[in-house]
């Protein structure tokens, strides 16, 4: 059996690229103390929204659009999606103080609900399924680097081959570290995660940190959903295999420890196994057994950490409680 | 004098009327339903029909009444189940899983003995066969909750997934029925469960359960244990309470129900197994659940609200050629608009006054 | 002199529900000025402080800065009026390390600097005389260096007005005489220093003028060297303390409970209990007393199943019993072998009692597991939470109100009540009267004597030594998890037990 390990690294890739969005948002996030459970509902809202505005764009302005454009608008369409959402959650969780847990949840059957909602009324609109010029596909799908660096051997393939995507992921994962480990609002940012209390007291302000760090967040998840739409499924909205993304994601943070770092390569270890069934079958292993690997090794690092008790390897200590100052 | 008091502040509020507790919920709904509105106008349909083609859908007819029931009676069961554990404060956001685990038990029951066994003794397999798996699926976090204080949510989370892809394998796989199809043939007559008024029996083992836990929560020892260990672990700890074995009864418990709903969807509703059978149930129920405070009596409403909701809509897919994804946003409205008017109930807030108190 | 003082309350009334926990205070603090906040727990004193700080508003008075009108709506406008408050419990990040916590909410500019972080916090540590370590965890840290990162967190953002809660109630007496040197210090300094506190010795030593708190008024302010104990006490509890606790000689004493090497470690695996060993009689009331945190509470816990012991044993003997040994039992175990162990923990809401139920539903975490089958039996715990409602005049609108919105005293009534109601053999009691007024803290008092008087082993852990001398017939005194001496309660001074709470190594334990 020939094995083509460049070509499976560079599928595992690809295919982790949302997964890395969908991760580092809820990492920022969860590391502001909130448990934003909606990871599935902002992917799909992302998704559709970002898919909903190229579309609409390329319409508009028919012969003349410029594909950038459109997946710029795309970014700015899914991201602003996700703050939607993240608002919501925000709103509830922190101005009017409801259960993380269950505002999550129902924002995944909100977000999916629209996220279908706009897809189904795009195929309406259009009566078949939505597609955009095959040029700005190209945009979408290949790698925005210039040729003589694709076209060295093997490290061309394995390092300048990706859509754009990929790259933007990478570049806001190494902000978002910089950001929560070598700056002042990162530091309290995490400070609000752990103990918002002590961040209270310090003169934090708890709720616009909570709020900002989730509605960001929100919006990269989001933008998560766009970019599994645009590249993996092809600039066609395909609701089934979007779904269980964003659950993916959410196991991700755990199994990254709440490091973003952490996430460049679990996003592709966890990308690898969604599309190793595919390209490295092992014999005796079922497909769909393949396809839950990365939900056991989730449960078995969430096991491990909380065996182990490294105080620098567990959640934000403060992770799924709101803060209200006046409790007693 | 120049006041300088916050424009507004938030405080606990502990004594609000029960009359002023349904107006602000009454309020949240119309303010959802409002949105709702909304919704429908964008997709270019008159709101009042819509919403009047969803009501008639759901319980203009008699067929209607019965699909209706049909979507809320797994609803129902698997919000009793959670209730249990948000009551000891143990977020089991497990119910989707635990519901297809069960399912599988008494697949497995149906596939194997469906032909060989005559109807009672095999419907009571399979039952059984549901409730163990489904209390095992819900045991497995609570083991780890008690031993090493696990994190709950995630774990039941992870484990909801791992159930759905076994499923997903057996589907495609050992169970399979013609090759390639990827699907379950339909159990035997004998597996599948008669009906009562037209509806799968399931509805009055629901109905019954409803009772079953209003007593169970308020009227007994294990009951009184988990409310107990719910406020303080160090309270129960003191009053002699062995922590570890509550958390793990009561999941198993929770399980064991929702094992028993993944049952009835699979032997009732749907005569064969697949991945996606809980449909999505465990995650509604939890706020279901959540929204009800707990309450067998209030979740059946809830449940029964949300049953009308998704069937209304799919009828106003065929009657208005609105996508039928509606109903999941209304529903998404409807939950978020609840779960923020219990800010209204628990807190009040004071507005900055002119005048200095006397 | 101009005449405007650095601080000044006028007018402070802050209510929590129908809880008034302060009422109409007036009360100012001039710059260069150390002040104890002196009085009883419950008093309001951190209530009032926390206004200051930010953490609670005003509903009606104000507060001048300076002499200028001051709204303090948060922490962070404290922070900008230069005050700072050291908290009782630590606000701390645990998994930060001590520079990261000191600059935490900063204004500062610029990039996360952990040099001249560093550099800044050195030279702060070398002005008032601090020893840390900027790039140690807290979570590796002892209660005093997190006190000292908490008072460098406040000084960083350069307070002039510092306040500390109970400062010196974790601290050892070395740490305590260091922390001292550093109040001096920033005295020198012309900052203005508030410490709340209970303990009168502490006031006269450190402090130049008091402030003394009483039920949530403030009663007066004199200068420490113009008054003496006496008078602060009477000022304090609002009348001489003549303590008629009626204590009867202890007749037939048995021994009860018999401690012998027991050692405990807490979940982090410091000692909390150090080869501890003693005799609790029947009949007799052992007072334990000792510094906040010195082992009472893990020495109560162990008693009752909760916590494991490393080593060691606890024999139990019951009236006309064989002995029994009680380590290695689980608490239900250790009641289903007959024996009574009666615990009032510290914590009352924590672990006592259940917030959100009624009395009845409390009672019945005694009664709960009493009678076989699955249904739970109420109609013991209805008629128990009617006796305390009656005998103990406890105010509640019924006896199924949640007890978490009772007073502190009425919860306290419940809890006693309860165990008392169990009648134990061994009747364990931590702070039974913290927070309590008078009138029921004595209530209390006379149900232990009535305990005793029944051959009840009481062992009572207390803060206040006129109290313990009073009521027990022996004290133990602890101190840094070790026993440093039992004493006979009637000849005792309180002289002697402040040494021993205070020091391991003296002469007079037994």
């Amino acid at each position: 059996m020939n094995i083509n390990i460049i070509a499976i690294i560079k599928a595992a890739i690809l295919s982790g690229a949302p997964l890395l969005y969908g991760t580092s948002g809820e990492i920022l996030t969860q590391k502001s103390g909130n448990m934003n459970l909606g990871v599935e509902g902002l992917m799909f809202m992302g998704g559709a929204f970002g898919l909903c505005g190229a579309f609409v764009y390329s319409n508009v302005a028919g012969a003349n659009a410029i594909p950038l454009v459109a997946v710029i608008i795309a970014i700015i369409c899914s991201f602003l999606a996700g703050v939607l959402g993240s608002l919501i959650f925000s709103f509830l969780t922190i101005t009017l103080k409801a259960n993380q847990n269950v505002t999550g949840l129902a924002l995944t059957i909100f977000g999916t609900g629209v996220g279908q909602f706009v897809g189904e009324l795009m195929r309406i609109g259009v009566g078949g399924n939505v597609s955009i010029p095959n040029n700005m596909k190209d945009v979408f799908a290949n790698s925005p680097l210039p040729a003589f660096l694709r076209n060295i051997p093997v490290l061309g393939e394995l390092l300048f081959s990706y859509n754009m995507f990929v790259y933007m992921g990478i570049i806001i994962v190494v902000i978002m570290w910089h950001f929560l480990n070598k700056t002042r609002k990162g530091l309290y940012l995490r400070a609000v995660g752990e103990s918002p209390a002590t961040a209270d007291a310090a003169g934090i302000n708890v709720e616009k940190y909570r709020y900002l760090a989730t509605c960001i967040g929100g919006g990269i998840s989001a933008m998560g959903g766009m970019v599994y739409i645009m590249t993996i499924s092809g600039c066609v909205w395909n609701h089934t295999a979007l779904s269980g993304e964003g659950w993916i994601a959410v196991a991700l943070v755990i199994f990254c420890f709440w490091r973003p770092l952490n996430a460049l390569w679990g996003s592709v270890l966890f990308g690898a196994l969604s599309i190793l069934y595919l390209k490295l079958p092992i014999p005796f292993l079922p497909t769909q057994i393949y396809k839950i690997v990365p939900y056991i090794a989730t449960v078995l690092v969430l096991i491990f950490v909380s065996m182990k008790e490294n105080r620098e390897d567990q959640p934000p200590a403060g992770l799924g409680v709101n803060y209200f100052r006046e409790d007693r | 004098m120049e006041e300088k008091t916050p424009l507004i502040r938030v405080v606990k509020n502990e004594n609000l009327s029960k009359t002023k507790i349904w107006c602000i919920r009454l309020s949240a709904f119309v303010v959802a339903i409002l949105l709702g509105c909304l919704i429908f106008v964008i997709c270019g349909a008159n709101p009042i029909a819509a919403y009047g083609e969803i009501i008639k859908g759901a319980i203009g007819k008699s067929t209607g009444i019965k699909q209706t029931i049909k979507i809320a009676t797994p609803l129902l069961g698997a919000a009793l189940a959670l209730g249990l554990c948000f009551k000891m404060k143990y977020w089991n956001c497990g119910a989707e899983g635990q519901i297809t685990m069960g399912a599988l038990g008494a697949a497995f029951f149906a596939i194997n003995f469906g032909t060989k066994l005559p109807s009672i003794p095999l419907l009571l397999l399979m039952c059984v066969g549901g409730v163990v798996c489904g209390a095992v699926w819900g045991l497995i976090p609570a083991l780890f909750k008690s031993r090493w204080n696990t994190n709950e949510t995630l774990f039941t989370l992870m484990l909801n997934y791992i159930a759905i892809g076994i499923v997903a394998w057996l589907q495609g796989g050992p169970w399979e029925g013609k090759p390639g199809s990827q699907i379950v043939p339909n159990f035997p007559k004998a597996a599948v469960l008669p009906k009562v008024m037209g509806i799968q029996c399931g509805w009055i083992l629901i109905i019954l359960l409803v009772f079953v836990m209003f007593f169970y929560m308020n009227f007994t020892k294990q009951g009184y244990e988990i409310a107990v260990l719910g406020e303080s672990e160090n309270t129960a700890r003191y009053a002699g309470m062995n922590v570890g074995k509550v958390i793990i009864r009561t999941a198993a418990i929770s399980g064991g129900i929702c094992g028993l709903v993944g049952f009835m969807v699979a032997s009732g509703v749907n005569q064969t197994i697949y991945s996606g059978i809980a449909g999505g149930v465990g995650f509604t129920a939890i706020t279901v659940a959540w929204l009800a405070q707990l309450n067998p009596f209030a979740m059946t409403v809830i449940a029964f609200l949300l049953a009308v909701l998704s069937k209304g809509s799919s009828a106003l897919q065929t009657a208005m050629g609105v996508p039928s994804s509606v109903s999941e946003i209304i529903k998404g409205i409807l939950l978020l608009c609840l779960l923020g008017c219990e800010f209204f109930i628990n807190y009040k807030m004071i507005l900055r006054s002119k005048k200095e108190a006397k | 002199m101009e005449n405007v003082h650095a601080v000044e309350f006028v007018g402070i009334t802050k209510r929590f529900g129908s809880v008034v926990a302060n009422n109409n205070v007036n009360l100012y603090l001039d710059k260069g000025v150390v002040m104890s906040l002196l009085g009883e727990n419950g008093s309001g004193k951190t209530t009032l402080m926390n206004m200051l700080a930010g953490i609670y508003y005003p509903d009606e008075g104000h507060l001048l800065i300076d002499g200028k009108l001051a709204s303090i709506k948060s922490p962070k406008d404290a922070f900008a009026y230069k005050i700072g408050m050291i908290h009782q419990h630590f606000k701390l990040v645990d998994v930060f390390t001590a520079a990261e916590n000191i600059v935490l909410g900063l204004d500062e500019e610029g990039k996360l600097d952990r040099k001249s972080i560093n550099k800044k916090v050195a030279e702060i540590a070398k002005k008032y005389g601090f020893d840390i370590d900027p790039n140690k965890k807290v979570y590796e840290m002892s209660v005093s260096e997190k006190q000292t990162v908490e008072i460098i967190k406040v000084l960083y953002r350069g307070a002039d007005i510092l306040i500390l809660d109970e400062p010196t109630a974790v601290l050892t007496p070395q740490e305590t005489k260091k922390l001292f040197d550093v109040i001096r210090a920033m005295r020198n300094d012309n900052k203005s220093i508030i410490i709340i506190t209970h303990k009168l010795n502490e006031v006269k030593e450190i402090s130049d003028v008091v402030a003394i708190m009483r039920k949530g008024e403030h009663i007066a302010t004199v200068r420490t060297s113009e008054v003496s104990e006496q008078q602060m006490t009477e000022m304090m509890v609002g009348r001489t303390v003549e303590l008629n606790i009626n204590r009867t000689e202890p007749k037939n004493i048995k021994p009860r409970l018999t401690l012998a090497n027991i050692t405990v470690r807490d979940s982090e695996g410091l000692k909390k209990l150090d080869d501890v060993g003693f005799v609790a009689y029947g009949g007799e009331i052992l007072g334990i007393a000792g510094i906040a945190g010195s082992g009472q509470k893990e020495l109560l816990e162990t008693i009752a199943g909760l916590r494991r012991p490393e080593s060691g044993s606890i024999i139990y003997t019951p009236d006309g019993e064989k002995p029994s040994e009680l380590v290695g039992k689980t608490p239900m175990e250790i009641k289903n072998a007959g024996v009574a162990l009666a615990f009032v923990p510290e914590d009352r809401l924590g672990m006592g009692l259940v917030g959100g139920m009624g009395m009845t539903d409390n009672m019945l975490l005694r009664y709960w597991n009493k009678k076989k089958g699955i249904v739970v039996d109420k109609s013991e715990s209805k008629q128990l939470a009617e006796n305390i409602y009656k005998e103990l005049e406890v105010v509640t609108p019924s006896i199924d109100y949640p007890v978490r919105k009772l007073s502190g005293g009425n919860v306290q009534k419940v809890l006693v009540g309860r165990e008392i109601a169990s009648s134990p053999s061994v009747l364990m009691s931590a702070y039974a009267v913290r927070g309590l007024d008078i009138n029921t803290s004595y209530t209390i008092y006379d149900l232990m004597s009535k305990q005793k008087e029944m051959g009840t082993a009481v062992i009572f852990v207390g803060e206040d030594l006129d109290v313990l001398l009073a009521l027990a017939d022996r004290i133990m005194v602890m101190c840094d998890g070790k026993i440093s001496g039992i004493v006979d309660a009637r000849t005792a001074t309180k002289e002697e037990i402040g040494r021993m709470m205070t020091s391991l190594d003296n002469e007079g334990g037994r």
